[in-house]
């Protein structure tokens, strides 16, 4: 049986799922629930000073629908923790003595002076927490007051804060990285080069979920007036993903450990990331939307996937797809995939054959010998995966790989050995070329 | 109480009873549901569902406006192509037509719900918006007669006055809507929805019905011909088929002013029914007319067919609503004979002879108290005096609907060859109307197309 017990910069959880700093850990009812029902464990509810924020009464989030309701991407309005600071210290050290088992992580935001910091830290070490996490995520709100994303966006203040933690704490400093940048290894440089134990990503983007037709205001609103919002939940996750992928593969950051967060809610979710090199992974969008037993979907599921591959532990397929992703130049630019359409799979629809028609290369005919029939032309196709992406019918096109023969499209042999962008003689820039065939 | 007794009697069901019976047979989609079944449709490339609709309706289209929160939008889709859109996704046989040719039929036997979701956007349209959306163009000045306010006559009047023709429609009947009105089944059209549909088609303007006016008797073809500038015959089929050389019983009687008297009825209490019931016939009249019987309070309902199952004309979905509502379906049964005592039928003797029978059939005698002829209905040609030229008794049109008389079209049940649904009916009705529209402007007019 699969082990999912983890360590992250020493601290243990008996599995990788931990619930990111958000509305789920955001006490002590939410949390001992939370651990009841079997999650790893949490990033409590970012911590502030003292007086507390105050949240909107109005609506606080925002959600986009697939047909069935189902919940495809979240956005919220909703600031950091709205109590007092002693009240989240005295039951964070509650529910650290009941469960010593889970991770306990303390997210704090506080203003960019080293006098705050100096003052919140010990007051946290205190209560027993295994590690801080420094929320310079937030795009909403806080940001206005110069924190959360303000700060996320300038490396040097994320060194500078980071630095700052090392000296005020012993315990491991993780730094949660907003995605409203534009190059997410620079604060992940930063805090490295601050010293910081690991980076958590994504925080929410920045986001504005729709128009009130009506109202002529985005919506939700709060009175009539909105405002930009953090955007997670499935939609995220590719960009999360990405983000993760650049990272991990990074020269500089290589080998920083990365709590992972956005969009996780499956095990598959969960194990992809980690297989793009994340230590822990942080969910809140799922939790909020199916509440904390889908934890035993994760649990379970991580488990069966990794008896069927034979991995043991975590550390076994942590990581294993950050060496397949690469940049673009060095795509193999002589691997030659056609489209194929079972037809014993394929009902007709014609999806294939309109899309190909309209928005690519006109590779796919809709009527052969006269009846309706959805074939390829060789000749025409480039391999593109439009057809597969838009077919209703799962494995029904399968883009496949030739090895033999010849290409109708461009006459080249389909063997032709790797070759990448930067030896193209198509490429101005590149120093070896090798002639076309 | 008349609940269990022998004889054709009324009130056999305790009143609530009449209500949920004669509910909606299928109650419309709400707006989250519709939404969901929408997100089913591929939106598929040339689609074969609008392909098997005879009116040709973009479906794909339509579904795809319900998905984006434009049920208005996809009304007129449906409307623009098919006026009687209501009804159609109320009555049609759909499991022939479009959600027969649905790929998710054959993907995995359950198609796109495409009836249902044209109710809910033909249906919201109507509850929503007042009139129609459909507008005439300036008046052409030329004037057409229709004879007939059915599904043929009355989509033809529509089509015409969107062009901005005149129409005078006539019918012989109280009410407008033909068969709409006086045969479709009570729980497929609920809460006066042919009338309400007749309002709506009307109100585009440019259109009057003269009901009470019968052809043959209140008018004739050669003076409609001298008054209008074209004709439309959709007079539907009035005539009945009999049952030939049996015996007279009064309890014997045909299934369409059965259905009709149903559909009038107020209180589908007062509507008298047998308490053992046998219905002659295999088509949609007679499954209409054994349910309706079942429905009323009837104990035993049988249909008779003559055939078997795969050459009955109601649809697979009409013969199982036929058999979960308690109505036995005897194939292969030929009327012979009637019994009775006293003049009150007692016994139908059927000669059964299936196929594989050695020697001769045997003789069947089923009980009943009430028998309803659903053998077919026929023209009823008088009113046409020889003008136009006939074919199995019904007339003879080309593919624009234009008769063997210069002047005149016909569409509907009453032309050869069609399939004696609403929908087609209505097809007739548009396609005669833009070839009547193009005869009138001098267009060249179209070679005739082999049929
Ligand atoms: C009991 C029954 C149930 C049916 N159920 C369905 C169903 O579920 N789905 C489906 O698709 N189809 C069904 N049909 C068939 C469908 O009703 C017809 O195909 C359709 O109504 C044909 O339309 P029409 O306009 O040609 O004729 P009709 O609807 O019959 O209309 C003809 C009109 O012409 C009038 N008329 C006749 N003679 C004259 C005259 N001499 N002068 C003036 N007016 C005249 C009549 O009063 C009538 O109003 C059913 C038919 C019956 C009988
Ligand atoms: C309502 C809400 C409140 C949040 N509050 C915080 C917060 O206080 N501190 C923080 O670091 N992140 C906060 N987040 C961001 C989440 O921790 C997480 O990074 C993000 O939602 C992406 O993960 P997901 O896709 O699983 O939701 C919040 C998210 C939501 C939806
Ligand atoms: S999209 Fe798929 S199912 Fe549809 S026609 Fe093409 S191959 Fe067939
Ligand atoms: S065939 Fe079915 S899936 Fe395709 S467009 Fe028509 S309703 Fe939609």
């Amino acid at each position: 049986m699969a082990d999912l017990s983890t360590n992250f910069l020493g601290i243990k959880s008996p599995n990788p799922f931990w619930l990111a700093s958000a509305p789920p850990t955001d006490r002590y009812v939410n949390v001992t629930r939370a651990f009841k029902a079997g999650w790893g464990g949490v990033v409590w509810k970012t911590l502030g000073e003292d007086p507390p924020v105050v949240n909107v009464s109005g609506p606080r989030y925002g959600a986009i629908h697939g047909a069935d309701r189902r919940l495809i991407g979240l956005n919220n309005i909703e600031l950091i923790t709205d109590r007092p600071l002693a009240i989240n210290l005295q039951e964070i050290k509650q529910v650290k003595r009941e469960f010593p088992d889970r991770a306990m992580v303390v997210s704090i935001m506080v203003p960019c002076e080293e006098k705050s910091w100096a003052h919140i830290l010990p007051m946290i070490e205190e209560t027993g927490a295994d590690g801080i996490e420094l929320n310079f995520g937030c795009p909403h709100g806080m940001s206005e007051r110069g924190m959360g994303s303000a700060v996320g966006q300038v490396p040097e203040y994320i060194e500078m804060v980071a630095r700052w933690c090392k000296h005020y704490t012993r315990m491991p400093v993780i730094v949660k990285l907003t995605p409203n940048i534009t190059d997410i290894r620079r604060p992940a440089r930063a805090a490295k080069a601050g010293g910081a134990d690991a980076v958590s990503l994504i925080n929410t983007i920045n986001s504005v979920m729709g128009v009130d037709l009506d109202r002529m205001c985005p919506s939700p609103h709060v009175d009539g007036k909105g405002t930009h919002g953090g955007y997670c939940g499935p939609a995220v996750k590719p960009i999360a993903l990405s983000m993760v992928s650049e990272i991990a593969r990074d020269a500089e950051t290589q080998g920083l450990p990365i709590s992972a967060i956005g969009g996780i809610t499956t095990w598959r979710d969960a194990a992809e990331f980690i297989a793009m090199g994340a230590g822990t992974v942080q969910v809140c969008t799922a939790a909020m939307t199916y509440g904390f037993k889908i934890v035993e979907e994760m649990i379970t599921g991580l488990k069966s996937w990794m008896d069927a591959k034979g991995y043991a532990s975590l550390d076994e397929f942590r990581g294993r797809a950050v060496g397949n992703t690469t940049d673009w130049q060095y795509l193999n630019l002589n691997y030659v995939v056609k489209a194929r359409i079972d037809q014993d799979l394929c009902i007709k629809c014609g999806r294939c054959h309109i899309v190909c028609e309209d928005t690519s290369h006109q590779a796919i005919w809709p009527i052969v010998d006269g009846v309706r029939k959805f074939v390829v032309n060789d000749a025409e196709c480039v391999g593109c995966n439009l057809c597969a992406d838009v077919c209703p019918v799962e494995g029904c096109i399968t883009m496949e790989h030739q090895t033999e023969g010849t290409d109708p499209r461009t006459g080249l042999r389909y063997d032709r050995p790797y070759a990448n962008w930067t030896t193209h003689p198509n490429n101005p820039a590149s120093t070896v070329k090798i002639a076309a065939e | 109480m008349a609940y269990a007794s022998d004889g054709i009697a009324s009130h056999r069901l305790p009143p609530d009873d009449y209500v949920r019976n004669f509910a909606d047979l299928t109650p419309p989609l709400s707006r989250h549901e519709a939404t969901v079944a929408a997100d089913r449709c591929y939106f598929c490339y040339d689609a074969p569902c609008a392909q098997a609709c005879p009116t040709h309706i973009d479906i794909p289209l339509f579904i795809r406006q319900i998905t984006t929160a434009n049920p208005h939008g996809a009304a007129e889709t449906i409307l623009g192509a098919n006026i009687m859109g209501g009804m159609c996704a109320r009555v049609c046989p759909v499991e022939q037509l479009c959600e027969e040719a649905c790929v998710r039929e054959h993907a995995e036997g359950k198609p796109v719900q495409i009836g249902l979701l044209q109710r809910y956007a033909t249906d919201t349209l109507m509850a929503e918006r007042e009139g129609q959306p459909f507008v005439r163009q300036p008046d052409t000045g030329k004037r057409i007669a229709v004879v007939g306010a059915g599904p043929a006559g009355l989509s033809c009047a529509h089509r015409l006055a969107m062009l901005g023709h005149g129409v005078t429609v006539f019918d012989a009947k109280p009410k407008a809507g033909g068969l709409n009105e006086y045969g479709i089944a009570t729980y497929k059209t609920t809460n006066d929805f042919a009338q309400r549909e007749v309002d709506f088609i009307l109100s585009i303007g440019g259109i009057s019905v003269e009901t009470g006016k019968a052809l043959g008797r209140d008018v004739t073809l050669t003076q409609l011909q001298a008054d209008y500038d074209a004709v439309f015959l959709g007079m539907g089929l009035a005539g009945f088929n009999s049952l030939s050389g049996m015996p007279e019983f009064a309890q014997v009687t045909d299934a369409v002013p059965f259905i009709e008297e149903l559909r009038q009825a107020s209180d589908k209490a007062t509507v008298p029914v047998g308490r053992k019931v046998v219905v002659i016939g295999g088509g949609m009249t007679a499954i209409d007319a054994a349910v309706q019987a079942k429905k009323l309070g009837a104990e035993e309902v049988t249909i008779a067919y003559r055939r078997g199952p795969e050459h009955m004309k109601a649809s697979q979905f009409e013969q199982d609503l036929a058999k979960t509502s308690g109505v036995t379906i005897r194939h292969w049964a030929v009327p012979k004979s009637f019994d009775g005592t006293d003049g009150r039928l007692t016994t139908v003797l059927f000669d059964h002879a299936p196929p594989g029978l050695n020697g001769p059939p045997e003789t069947v005698a089923i009980q009943a108290d009430m028998v309803l002829a659903a053998i077919g209905q026929s023209l009823f040609d008088e009113p046409l005096g020889r003008t136009v030229a006939l074919s199995g008794g019904r007339i003879v049109v080309d593919a624009e609907r234009r008769t063997s008389h210069t002047g005149v079209w016909a569409g509907g049940d009453c032309v050869f060859g069609g399939q004696d649904l609403t929908v087609a009916a209505v097809e007739d009705g548009k396609q005669a109307a833009l070839s009547i529209d193009r005869f009138l402007r001098g267009a060249q007019a179209l070679p005739q197309a082999a049929e």
